[in-house]
């Protein structure tokens, strides 16, 4: 479990707070997507998850670990993985396999085991069979599956992914975040998806909408996605299928007005169409 | 764009399979013996034993030219000036110029040590991967550890420099298309004319340092301290033979110095 316990924090030389007094507990295994506009401190809050950054106020707690604590930081470290927007500033090693040892070589493990969870991580993200090839000569999406796999090695209990596909194409977007999904079906991983956008953020089981460093809603998509207004104040489109349901039903149609996912409104709309 | 740092080619030969931490050794105990090689002769001599390794590593001719050849006019200058300014015994004059024979030989030692040194050196990272290299040079220096040197992080920063010249190099490129394409241009050897590309390439590089460091911190590192590596070096038969062969190099040098040097 993950505490965020009223934490505010400002960056160094700045009057106003990037996050104010937010409290929040995630839990193992849960699927919690973050989103808001740009500034709004997303990125700020999913730092402070894995103590990059420390709370000014108030605390956050790891599995009872609190990230103001030095000593505990490499195993906060090990039990909250974090995937980077930018691909090429994540990669630190000159090979695929050397790159994924990277954080185990961190943790001190002896060198037998380093190599076997290289070797299984990289299966995972289907790497295995470009692991002596440098970084630099991998697409986008494998350099992304790459990061994924350094962190996966250290076996962590919780996955931020800070806009970690932000940068991709939508077919290398969609294949890590079902990589990711099915990473959580199988093994119970935490996954918190920090994005801006929202049909992303609707794929999860609760949502976190920041505005100005407060939190703005919280809840399950299907509840989110239809305080519209309060969405469009905070500079954010609801997803097209939510738009879509709006109208439909303004223009009569029966339809239920929690359907987020493009599946559900299919569903929905089949349903209605065999009801005739 | 593919550029490869160092010039290591791959290959199974006997020299490539040596541990990195023998090669770098020998090349120690290699430099050791040409500077304690008395005269120009047996210094010639002393890094004529780079030959059989050359050999073994199945190195090209061409390959060995292209790595000297940016020498030759430094190498033929240092020889010139020993030659033409050493006072001694007169063996010949040009004009002006005596040669004499301490002249030849200094001139000889002098172009000896840095052309074997020199080649040597090109021997080692051709027959090296940069990676085993640097794992190599860390687990040498890592005693020095406890006086305060930080093998692990001069490892790493040449791991890094390894992973981002590429990336910098693919970077200045579309910078300088970008830049081209807003009316810049790139020709002549002025200084200014390079700007609009040196200095979006720093803040760049910069930004990815920030990015780089943070990256690394998520991923648990926290310096050298307690750190273990995947990579693990083993000595074979074949180290131990070719240290010991270096080794007798070195000493057999300076025994020949004591000995008849003067």
């Amino acid at each position: 479990m993950i505490e965020v316990q009223g934490v505010t924090f400002s960056y160094p030389g700045t009057t106003v707070p990037a996050l104010e007094n937010i409290s929040l507990i995630i839990k193992p295994g849960e699927f919690l997507a973050i989103t808001g506009p740009n500034g709004s401190g997303k990125s700020t809050l999913a730092r402070l998850l894995n103590g990059l950054l420390r709370p000014g106020e108030g605390r956050v707690l790891v599995d009872g670990l609190d990230t103001g604590d030095e000593a505990s930081l490499v195993d906060i470290r090990r039990r909250v993985g974090m995937v980077f927007q930018d691909p090429d500033n994540q990669l630190v090693a000159a090979t695929v396999e050397d790159d994924v040892a990277f954080g185990l070589e961190n943790l001190g493990l002896p060198p037998a085991e380093i190599r076997q969870r290289v070797a299984a991580a990289l299966e995972v993200v289907e790497l295995a069979n470009l692991r002596t090839r440098p970084p630099h000569r991998l697409s986008g999406g494998q350099k992304q599956r790459l990061a994924l796999a350094g962190v996966l090695a250290m076996e962590p209990r919780y996955l931020v992914l800070d806009e970690a596909t932000a940068m991709l194409d939508p077919v290398a977007r969609e294949e890590i975040l079902q990589k990711v999904l099915e990473l959580r079906r199988e093994k119970g991983l935490a996954v918190i998806l920090i994005t801006h956008l929202m049909e992303e953020a609707a794929l999860a089981e609760r949502v976190l909408v920041l505005k100005a460093g407060q939190i703005l809603l919280a809840g399950p998509p299907a509840e989110v996605m239809q305080q519209e207004e309060k969405l469009a104040a905070a500079g954010l489109k609801v997803p097209v299928t939510v738009a879509l349901g709006k109208g439909l039903r303004q223009a009569g149609l029966k339809l239920p007005a929690n359907l987020v996912t493009v599946e559900e409104m299919a569903r929905a709309l089949w349903k209605l169409a065999s009801r005739k | 764009m593919l550029i490869e740092l160092g010039q290591y080619i791959p290959g199974t030969s006997s020299i490539h399979h040596l541990d990195p931490r023998s090669k770098l050794l020998g090349l120690l105990l290699y430099g050791i013996a040409l500077l304690a090689a008395p005269t120009g002769m047996a210094a010639s001599l002393t890094g004529a034993t780079i030959l059989p390794v050359i050999i073994l590593a199945g190195l090209a001719p061409a390959f060995i030219w292209r790595q000297l050849r940016p020498l030759i006019v430094f190498l033929l200058i240092i020889f010139i000036f020993q030659v033409a300014f050493t006072p001694g015994e007169v063996m010949a004059a040009v004009g002006p110029v005596r040669i004499t024979r301490e002249g030849l030989n200094y001139g000889l030692l002098a172009l000896a040590r840095v052309f074997f040194l020199v080649l040597a050196a090109a021997v080692l990272m051709a027959t090296t991967d940069p990676l085993a290299l640097a794992d190599g040079l860390e687990r040498l220096l890592r005693p020095g550890q406890r006086l305060g040197l930080p093998a692990g992080e001069l490892a790493l920063m040449l791991t890094l420099a390894l992973r981002f010249v590429p990336t910098l190099l693919e970077e200045a490129e579309r910078i300088m298309r970008a830049q081209v394409a807003r009316g810049a241009t790139f020709q002549g050897n002025q200084i200014k004319n390079l700007m609009p590309l040196v200095i979006p390439l720093f803040v760049s590089a910069f930004r990815r340092a920030e990015g780089l460091a943070e990256a690394m911190e998520a991923r648990a590192y926290r310096g050298g301290q307690g750190r273990t590596r995947m990579r693990e070096l083993h000595f074979r038969a074949a180290d131990y033979i070719f240290l010991l062969l270096a080794g007798l190099l070195a000493a057999g040098s300076a025994y020949y110095r004591l000995r008849f040097g003067s």
